[in-house]
């Protein structure tokens, strides 16, 4: 029981996990990066974060280059001991379904 | 059974984003390979120029102006600066090409991070090494430009394939071993600049891009 508690209903969707993913992996990441990597529109990619922002999962930066605003997200401590008892969850699922064939 | 087909791919996505996001894929074996082959070339004709060449002139042949001393050294310098250049271009052709096929620019987030973190320490390495040169300590401008070579590789590695951070680490042990056996330091530029690229551009060309 405890091994699906483990798994976070807030990365369950894919573009979450995505934005997480990229975010553990890399230092500050921009909005326009973000959207690249992950080949999402802006309103979509937008939502998703302001969730992750609320959960304290990420945090938010905002800069201006020149005369654009530039806003860039780092993954917390937070967000990423959560996101990796999120993976360690899905990696005991799928070892578990193994053994049991 | 379709809850865990999920998981797979999950995990799968996040290995993917993980690679496309903090890593640059595209550095091209053959770039590697030819860079290696420019550097023996250079690595002969310098051989030839000092061994061969220069000690019959009694004076110089295209600068008339300098010293004979001089005219070695700024010919030599060129030289160098030539191999660079084409290696350097060589590595971008090919790397673009790669990309073309592999429908992403080749100007993106890692490679920005990969060639900063490259060209940092490269380029305290050249100021270091023109000092060198200004002041006449030829014998370490062999062993420097390895080590500070290796050291720009090691750290350039952390945004790309870990294998970079090998080829960096034999060049920073060649560059020590130039320095000990100071008098062959063409030989070890060779193997530094030369072997060691043709050797790291044949494995990288079969580990990646082989098909």
């Amino acid at each position: 029981m405890s091994i699906i508690l483990n798994l976070n209903k807030n990365f369950e969707n894919r573009i979450r996990l995505g934005i997480m993913s990229v975010l553990v992996v890399n230092d500050w990441v921009d909005f326009n990066t973000l959207k690249e990597i992950l080949e999402v529109t802006d309103g979509n990619l937008a939502s998703h974060i302001s969730s992750l922002e609320s959960n304290k999962y990420i945090e938010t930066k905002k800069q201006f280059v020149g005369k654009k605003p530039k806003t860039s997200y780092r993954a917390t401590f937070y967000g990423r001991e959560e996101f990796q008892k999120h993976i360690d969850a899905l990696e005991d699922i799928i070892n578990k379904q193994i053994n049991i064939k | 059974m379709n809850e865990n087909k999920k998981h797979i791919e999950d995990i799968a996505e996040i290995r993917n984003l993980m690679e496309k996001s903090s890593k640059f894929i595209s550095l091209s074996g053959l770039s590697g390979i030819l860079a290696g082959v420019f550097a023996l070339i250079g690595s002969i004709t310098s051989y030839w120029y000092i061994n061969i060449s220069y000690p019959k002139l009694s004076n110089p042949i295209f600068l008339k102006s300098l010293s004979i001393e001089n005219e070695s050294k700024i010919l030599l310098i060129l030289l160098a600066f030539l191999i660079f250049i084409l290696a350097f271009g060589t590595a971008v052709y090919f790397t673009t090409k790669n990309r073309k096929n592999k429908s992403s620019k080749l100007w993106n987030y890692s490679s920005k991070k990969v060639v900063g973190n490259l060209f940092i320490p490269l380029s305290i390495g050249a100021i270091f090494i023109s000092y060198l040169i200004l002041n006449n300590y030829c014998e370490l401008i062999v062993p420097s430009s390895l080590i500070f070579y290796g050291l720009s590789l090691i750290n350039a590695g952390h945004f790309t394939f870990s294998d970079i951070k090998y080829l960096g680490l034999l060049e920073l042990i060649t560059g020590c071993f130039s320095l000990i056996f100071i008098d062959y330091y063409l030989l070890f530029w060779s193997i530094g600049f030369g072997a060691l690229h043709i050797i790291y551009g044949i494995l990288m060309y079969i580990k990646y891009e082989r098909k």
